[in-house]
């Protein structure tokens, strides 16, 4: 087998134990003893609990303890020593008995079995004084504040009012989004045990350094006592990038039961205390000249968030680099509601924020009677508009070119209502895709095993994403190996660290940690071999060597090469171990980084059934170098059915009354299934961007749902000539 | 979920036996539907018997013309039947927009008559007002939120839709539910099977507590030629009618001799439209037969805050499914 390349669209390497059942994922482990616990949640959204009897459910059988408010072990700072916004929550540990939101944790029910804890939960018998709760949205609006947040909530460039007045033509509107909740296969699911003072988690989580730090400090104990463990993550889509309340109260409840415990959430219980998409209501105001130049753009957001914790959806972020208008103001406010603290959700802010600006731009386009392509065209920013650095690489032109040509853009007729299909209207409709290249210091190990394999590790996370697979992939690329030679791991704190595996920044993070840790493994090969006596390279200058194919040798004499188990057996026969850490260079500062695409869609609307069909979405993206083609289109794949998902389908109903989510099934919570999603032609330019990561790869997990919900829309504004700009699009609004 | 006892029926007699011996005993055809709603808490069996052993599952043609559908027969092998198909082919249509291939292939015709409402407060014990699940304890339906309610014969008590597809054809096609109960066997006319909830919405259907359905029986149908089953949802498929629409004509020439015409996800059973039915009686098969059909189909329609958009779905629904029926060649 030939040595592998980065970028070949290698199979995944974990695929047949994924697929056989053999990846074991956190909930799976079996841990002897453990027994099994339920959450117990609130069935009010404000008040207190005035009194929680568990005599019938510590008498039902099999039950090892309860834990509530009145008994649950006391923590430092009241379970709030790892507060650390926005991603150290505040969490719900039943150090208190008042309640914040509905279906919100308030005791953990331990048994034999996991039929035995949920029976005895059953007969929980809990009183509340409840208070009216807050969950009118737009009500809020006049008592809005303003959150704390990686960027500021406010931003002005440039003369606003002067902007506003050069403007010809203008367009002025109010989008909204929904609550979601992310929905993983996989439930958030924690296994704890303890050994003396030492706690080990199976946890499912996207960030398996950030449970070992968080649960800790909320714990109070030593950091180093505590091992996470998560090989397999079955999803995540950020809800499992922030350790929540149930992390902790399995520990707990270990330790109170002195036995393991294995706590898994239902699937009404992922409604709420683990996060969701806030609902967002977005107003735009674009100016323009009658020639397509832009003069201002204006983006005002509001968002909900807890009663508890601020959490800022920043829906304005790429209205603040995505067009050329020399003035942008941005703003956003937060509602408090009664409802679990909103979290990251796949693109958090863009996902959103290009569903409204991507729309109001079409309409501009309509507006100016201009092509939706050229417009863009017209207000392309060659440098940041907001923080006036350049780009660290951007091809967005090249994307609109190519997306256009395959999609067969040129055949539209403007004209709404133009094209029509026995019952069906057809639409076409185009938007912009941008994400924000994120990368932050990860350290990886390469290990050179004594049976020639080659072993690559690194404490991050594979959330179905390909982590394993691009990991064994950039080391056996490095090392001029097949990827049957090399074993990747991962998902263990003892590991080197690797970051959260949010913001899309996995490869773009932990690829340069791998290369440099093969670089170092073979540096060590080098060190060992021209230090052996036994060696023939002995008394070598590290220059003259090289590692190729597995093999050491000299650059002169090519065809000398040693294979490494040789090396490794001369030195005693332990295996060979470097580690690296590879963090951003400063220069990266110096530019403003981002990924590109351009999303076409083709939809056919049943305007008197109120039935929509995406037949087809065409996107090309800029994302850099794609280090496993088929890996990396599977996540823009993905985006794009999240994308139709958020246009058309997913919202979570929230009861009127008492702040319960009222669909909080996978068979109420609607996303798109097989039958939704028609042909799907996604490619990537594939230019590297040095500038950002020696590999040139920027990440790819998140771009994929921006934008595309406003080709879908601007679409189905082409199809029927009305406009929506409240998501989701479901029949009933679309009924005509 | 509770504790319960669980056996396999050996006869039908036996089954009968357990259930009047037992009030709190439930058949178990498929599973799709109750064990979800005792894994909710919602039902509480204390004992299942499993009736997938009995001798029901076989799908016969009757005496006469029509057709017997065994109790447990599975709602795929329905669907892909070719005497359903010929004879019934809206039928097949239904069970083919319902749940998704995985749940067809396991639940049985019988089980999907009893399929309970999918009103999210009913579901959800957390919700502590529910008529049809504690009754007497009002309904958060109708102050919540109502998007997927009935706008057709609901009462102040509850306003729960039945969500199946397949009940919805098979109220066009007027069949009878062949029952056993203690004293015997008796047919029930399918118009009678189903209920509408009035004060009473914890009793879904006529059906006796000791009762087991043997079969669903059709009579020879006319309107094989001109027949559709029309389903709006919210996404393609694996989601439950907003609004479905069983329609069928016997038609000479272009004029109607007579129509059949079923409404689902709008009433607390299937609900059949005989007066639109009536008006298309010796009416040209048009679209302005259609539209006026579809008027007095709704005429009694009462909406709630979230389930205005029912009506005008409806309506258009109606139209289109009988312009399908009418153009269908057989
Ligand atoms: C996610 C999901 C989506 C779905 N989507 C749809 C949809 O779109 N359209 C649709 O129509 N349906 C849908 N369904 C419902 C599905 O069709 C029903 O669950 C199924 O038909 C029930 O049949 P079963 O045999 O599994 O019934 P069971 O669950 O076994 O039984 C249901 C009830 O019938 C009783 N029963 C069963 N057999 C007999 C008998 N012979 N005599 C007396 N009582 C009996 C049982 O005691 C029980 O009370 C969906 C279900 C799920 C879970
Ligand atoms: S509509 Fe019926 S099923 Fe739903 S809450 Fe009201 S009473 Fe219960």
């Amino acid at each position: 087998m030939s040595a592998a390349a980065i970028g070949e669209p290698l199979t995944r390497v974990d695929g047949r134990a994924k697929v056989t059942g053999a990846a074991k994922y956190a909930a799976e482990f079996e841990v002897p003893h453990a027994a099994h616990a339920v959450m117990v949640t609130s069935t009010v959204a404000s008040g207190r609990i005035t009194r929680m009897d568990t005599t019938a459910a510590e008498r039902s059988p099999g039950v090892v303890t309860i834990m509530t408010p009145a008994n649950a072990p006391r923590l430092p700072n009241n379970g709030r020593a790892a507060v650390n916004p926005p991603a150290g929550r505040v969490l719900q540990l039943l150090q208190d008995a008042e309640v914040h939101y509905n279906n919100q944790p308030i005791a953990v029910v331990v048994a034999e079995t996991l039929n035995q804890a949920l029976l005895a939960a059953a007969l929980i018998d809990v009183r509340y004084q409840s208070t009216p709760p807050k969950l009118d949205f737009q009500a809020g609006f006049p008592a809005a504040h303003v959150g704390k947040n990686k960027i500021p909530s406010m931003l002005s460039e440039g003369d606003v009012a002067q902007g506003f007045a050069a403007a010809e033509v203008t367009v002025e509107q109010i989008y909204t989004t929904p609550k979601q909740n992310h929905n993983p296969m996989e439930p958030h699911g924690t296994i704890a045990s303890w050994d003396g003072e030492l706690l080990t988690l199976h946890d499912a989580t996207q960030y398996i350094f950030g449970v070992k730090q968080t649960v800790a400090k909320t714990l109070g104990i030593p950091e180093d006592n505590v091992r996470v463990l998560c090989p397999y993550t079955g999803g995540g889509f950020g809800s499992k990038g922030s350790t929540w309340s149930h992390v902790v109260l399995a520990a707990m409840a270990a330790k109170v039961a002195k036995r393991p415990v294995k706590l898994v959430l239902e699937r009404p219980q992922m409604f709420g205390p683990v996060g969701g998409r806030p609902e967002t209501y977005q107003h735009i105001v674009l100016g323009a000249k009658r020639d397509g130049t832009l003069t201002a753009i204006r983006h005002d957001c509001y968002s909900h968030v807890s009663t508890v914790e601020d959490f800022v959806e920043p829906s304005s972020s790429q209205t603040r680099m995505l067009y050329a208008a020399p003035v942008i103001t941005t703003s956003q406010k937060l509602v408090s509601l009664n409802v679990g603290t909103p979290t990251f959700q796949r693109a958090p802010g863009e996902a959103t924020g290009t569903f409204a600006l991507e729309i109001a731009m079409d309409e501009l386009a309509v507006a100016l009677n201009m092509d939706p392509v050229a417009l863009r065209l017209k207000n392309y920013a060659e440098a940041d508009p907001t923080s006036h650095k350049p780009f660290s690489s951007k091809h967005l032109r090249e994307c609109y070119e190519q997306g256009a040509g395959r999609f067969g853009w040129s055949k539209r007729n403007p004209a709404p209502r133009s094209h029509r299909e026995g019952n069906l209207l057809i639409g076409y409709g185009m938007a912009t895709a941008t994400y924000p290249a994120n990368r932050s210091e990860s350290q990886a190990a390469v290990r050179f095993e004594p049976n020639g394999r080659v072993t690559v590790l690194s404490g991050t996370q594979d959330l179905g994403t390909g982590t394993y697979t691009i990991m064994a992939q950039v080391a056996a690329a490095k090392l001029g190996l097949p990827i049957t030679l090399v074993d990747a791991k991962l998902g263990d704190t003892r590991q080197p660290q690797g970051p959260v595996s949010g913001g899309s920044q996995t490869a773009a993070s932990v690829t340069p940690a791998v290369q440099a840790a093969a670089e170092q493994a073979v540096l060590k090969l080098v060190t060992l071999e021209i230090s052996n006596p036994g060696s023939p390279f002995y008394g070598a200058l590290p220059e003259e060597l090289d590692f190729k194919e597995g093999k050491l040798l000299r650059r002169s004499a090519p065809a000398s090469g040693i294979p490494f188990t040789e090396i490794v057996g001369r030195n005693g026969g332990a295996a060979v171990e470097a580690k690296a850490s590879a963090k951003p260079s400063q220069d990266v500062e110096e530019y403003s980084q981002h990924s590109w695409g351009a999303v076409f869609a083709e939809v056919a609307v049943d305007e008197s059934l109120g039935m929509p069909h995406v037949r087809r979405l065409t996107a090309v993206y800029d994302v850099g170098t794609l280090l496993n083609e088929k890996t990396g289109k599977s996540q823009l794949i993905g985006g794009l059915v999240w994308a139709q998902s958020l246009a058309l389908e997913e919202e979570t109903h929230i009861d009127p009354t008492t702040g319960r989510p009222v669909n909080n099934n996978l068979a109420e919570y609607h996303m798109p299934v097989n039958l939704d999603i028609g042909a799907l032609d996604v490619s990537a330019l594939g230019t590297p961007d040095k500038n950002f990561e020696p590999l040139g790869g920027r990440g790819i997990g998140e771009i994929g749902i921006t934008g595309a919900s406003a080709a879908i829309a601007n679409a189905i504004y082409h199809a029927t000539g009305k406009r929506f700009r409240d998501a989701p699009i479901t029949p009933d609004k679309l009924l005509a | 979920m509770n504790s319960f006892t669980f056996r396999r029926a050996d006869a039908p007699d036996t089954a009968v036996e357990a259930l009047a011996h037992d009030h709190a005993a439930k058949l178990l055809g498929g599973g799709t539907n109750l064990i979800d709603l005792m894994k909710q808490g919602v039902e509480q069996p204390t004992a299942l018997i499993d009736i997938n052993p009995l001798p029901l599952a076989e799908i016969t043609p009757l005496p006469g013309g029509g057709l017997r559908l065994g109790a447990t027969a599975r709602n795929s092998d329905t669907a892909a039947h070719p005497e359903v198909r010929a004879q019934y082919p809206m039928l097949a249509q239904a069970i083919l927009a319902g749940a998704s291939a995985q749940l067809r292939n396991m639940a049985t015709d019988a089980g999907n008559l009893l399929q309970r409402t999918r009103c999210y407060y009913f579901y959800d014990p957390a919700y502590l007002a529910c008529n049809k699940r504690k009754p007497g304890s009002g309904c958060a339906a109708i102050t919540g939120f109502n998007r997927i309610h009935a706008i057709l014969g609901a009462s102040p008590e509850c306003i729960a839709t039945n969500p199946s597809d397949m009940a919805v054809a098979l109220a066009a096609l007027e069949p009878t539910v062949r029952v056993r109960g203690p004293k015997g066997e008796r047919h029930i006319h399918f118009a009678d099977f189903h209920r509408l909830p009035g004060k009473t919405p914890e009793i879904d259907t006529n059906l006796r507590a000791d009762e087991l359905i043997l079969s669903i029986d059709l009579p020879r149908s006319s309107y094989a030629a001109h027949s559709h089953y029309l389903k709006v949802r919210d996404r393609a498929s694996y989601a439950f009618a907003l609004v479905s629409v069983a329609a069928a004509l016997d038609l000479d020439g272009t004029t109607i001799r007579s129509a059949r015409l079923a409404l689902g996800g709008v009433a607390h059973k299937p609900w059949r439209a005989e007066a639109a039915e009536k008006s298309l009686k010796g009416k040209p098969a048009t679209a302005d037969s259609f539209r006026a059909a579809a008027e007095l189909a709704l005429a009694g329609a009462q909406t709630y805050k979230d389930n205005a958009f029912k009506v005008p779905m409806a309506k258009q629904a109606i139209v289109r499914a009988l312009t399908v029926a009418a153009g269908e060649q057989a």
